[in-house]
């Protein structure tokens, strides 16, 4: 066998071993029996449904919607704010700057969540669900700096100075020019930050105050206690919504962005 | 006072401890089109941007119509803008495009509608105002852009190498457009270009600058034909450019011995300051020296010598010859009727020295 037929081999059961699992969950969310085996007895949507009537879990999606949204609402606002400046104006410690926003990414996530964590008991303050969303704006804002800056870096300047010498003042020209240019990338920003809030467990299980739970803290507990058929429903639900998501902001974005050529 | 549009005294820009320009000092007459021109890098663009309100001068006044305006802000300037990627707003038509200035002054719907309608006229677009500035040419976005910046009637119209992005012919096609629109309007422009045909074509005022400094202000035939030094002679056209040394004053003559060329008689008007032994600069414009068949008969107005055709430049409707004569490496520019010479020919070369330059401070 040659080289390159090695390499396809080993990447062909690297994706193996990595969607497998995802694709056999989605499938066992579907099974109509309560035991998770092979071959399947018959489809059912009653995992769906039991979901549904569960009370901890249905609270748990609420809260991780509002945490999410919230979360991708500050960090896209921040995020731009902080582009605009990284790509439009000099000032001293620019570089140094730059490093430290985007250095919530490099980080792991654990080191970060347990630094905050003893940051937080170090000044004495109790963990409420504001901090928790202060932890996801940290780590996801990083992800809309990187989609925004790129596409400013893009976006010669000279439009926003054309609007400048035709009357706009800095905050119109904002409004009708560079606002609406970015529109695509911001709107991809923030979905980013929603999904990878929506995501997350690490950090969450670390900063959550006691009686919260959101979706992946409470399949985590769920676990902890037994595997029931319902986490593969819930899993397959946050499958869709993760990967959902992006998907169709990417599509809108894309609407939008052609129907300006036309 | 007079009547000045814009006036720049005494300007430097620094950026750090580099300065980019140095002591620059001009004034643009109302209705003027002025041009800077220099190579990349010397300073145009700031300077450009300057007086725009994109960049602050790090000393002296900038006035726009005898006001100061160096802590005016760039949107309260009244100025027009056009650049050489043209800028127009992507996710707005053409008609919304021209229409955007107007907006921010108090004219009415109606109005609004009338002076956009009569710049796209202006700029031979009347029919585009629907479409989105991606369904045009290089060529109608920039006259897009060029309406958008007149529109508004500014008191300055500031081109940074407007016509660079488009191709040669097109080019050619916008510097007319733009200098009769120039014209009509009588529109003080700022103009920003590195190329030499396009400043000697449109200017009334040519500024040559190098390194952030000005090297030379006047009309187009002023810098062509007296080039105040040998950058500024280089710039515009080429030019063989040789060392010289004044032999003697000769009635309206002074005669210049060049190695190897011989004496080259001048007249002295062209070199007021001469004095025999002085170490000069003959400038010998490339389109001054006409190539001959060595045979050819010589006429009395000119002085001819004898060289070898070196390469060959073809340029269609003209041709550029470099010839080996002595020591030298001379070119010429040539218009063509009949036969051209070869690589290796021996000619004769015929020098118009009644049209070279001296340049009295050497190198
Ligand atoms: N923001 C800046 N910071 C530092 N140096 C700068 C800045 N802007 C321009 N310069 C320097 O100033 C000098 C003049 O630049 P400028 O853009 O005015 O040149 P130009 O004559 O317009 O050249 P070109 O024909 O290439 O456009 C250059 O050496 C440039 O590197
Ligand atoms: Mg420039």
């Amino acid at each position: 066998m040659s080289g390159w037929a090695l390499l396809r081999l080993h990447a062909i059961l690297v994706y193996l071993f990595m969607f497998l699992p995802v694709g056999i969950v989605v499938v066992l969310s579907f099974n109509a029996s309560q035991f998770g085996s092979f071959p399947m007895t018959g489809l059912s949507l009653r995992w769906f449904e039991a979901l549904w009537h569960n009370e901890a879990i249905m609270r748990a999606f609420r809260t991780s919607f509002l945490l999410g949204t919230l979360t991708a609402l500050i960090s896209t606002t921040l995020g731009v704010l902080a582009s605009l400046a990284m790509v439009r104006y000099r000032f001293p410690g620019k570089q140094a700057i730059s490093t430290l926003l985007i250095a919530p990414i490099l980080v792991p996530e654990v080191v970060l969540a347990v630094a905050l964590l003893l940051f937080l008991r170090a000044l004495g303050l109790p963990k409420t669900f504001p901090l928790l969303i202060l932890g996801h704006v940290i780590f996801t804002m990083p992800f809309v700096i990187l989609v925004v800056q790129a596409r400013l870096a893009s976006m010669t300047s000279h439009v926003e100075e054309a609007a400048l010498s035709l009357g706009a003042s800095p905050v119109q020209t904002f409004f009708a020019v560079t606002l609406p240019l970015l529109g695509p990338a911001i709107f991809a920003g923030a979905l980013f930050a929603f999904t990878i809030s929506f995501d997350d467990i690490t950090g969450t299980l670390f900063w959550k105050p006691g009686g919260v739970e959101t979706v992946p803290t409470q399949i985590f507990a769920m676990l902890r206690n037994s595997i029931s058929p319902e986490i593969n429903a819930l899993g397959t639900v946050m499958i869709v919504l993760t990967v959902g998501l992006p998907l169709l902001g990417m599509a809108v974005a894309r609407r939008v962005d052609s129907g300006r050529h036309h | 006072m007079t009547d000045s549009a814009v006036e720049l005294s005494n300007i430097v820009k620094r950026f750090d401890s580099f300065t980019a320009v140095q002591r620059f000092s001009m004034s643009l007459e109302s209705g003027s089109f002025v041009t800077l021109l220099g190579p990349s890098g010397c300073g145009k663009t700031t300077t450009l941007r300057m007086v725009a309100g994109l960049l602050d001068p790090s000393e002296g006044d900038i006035r726009i119509r005898g006001r100061r305006v160096n802590e005016v802000p760039i949107h309260q300037r009244n100025l027009g803008l056009v650049f050489q990627n043209y800028a127009l707003f992507p996710h707005r038509n053409v008609f919304d495009n021209v229409a955007f200035g107007l907006k921010y002054r108090k004219v009415s719907k109606a109005d609004i509608r009338q002076r956009v309608n009569n710049a796209l006229e202006l700029v031979q677009l009347p029919d585009l105002g629907r479409r989105m500035p991606s369904e045009l040419s290089g060529g109608q976005q920039q006259r897009v852009a060029l309406a958008r910046a007149i529109v508004i009637e500014p008191d300055v119209l500031l081109l940074d190498e407007p016509l660079s992005a488009l191709d040669a012919n097109l080019r050619e096609d916008m510097r007319i457009e733009l200098k009769r629109i120039q014209t009509q309007l009588g529109i003080t422009t700022l103009f920003v270009t590195h190329d030499q045909s396009e400043a000697l074509a449109m200017s009334d005022k040519i500024v040559v600058m190098r390194d952030g400094v000005v090297e030379q202000i006047g009309a187009p035939r002023e810098v062509y034909d007296k080039p105040v030094s040998e950058f500024v002679a280089g710039f515009l056209g080429a030019a063989n450019i040789v060392d010289a040394r004044v032999h003697e004053l000769d009635g309206d003559n002074v005669l210049l011995q060049v190695d190897d060329l011989g004496m080259i008689p001048v007249p002295r008007a062209r070199c007021p300051a001469c004095a025999p032994g002085t170490a000069v600069r003959l400038v010998l414009r490339s389109e001054h020296l006409i190539v001959q068949r060595a045979d050819e008969e010589h006429s009395h107005d000119g002085l001819y010598l004898s060289a070898r055709i070196a390469t060959v430049d073809y340029q269609g409707q003209a041709i550029r010859y470099f010839l080996h004569c002595g020591k030298h490496t001379l070119q010429a520019l040539n218009m063509l009727d009949g036969p051209a010479f070869n690589e290796g020919d021996s000619v004769s070369l015929k020098v118009r020295h009644r049209d070279a330059v001296v340049l009295e401070t050497p190198r």
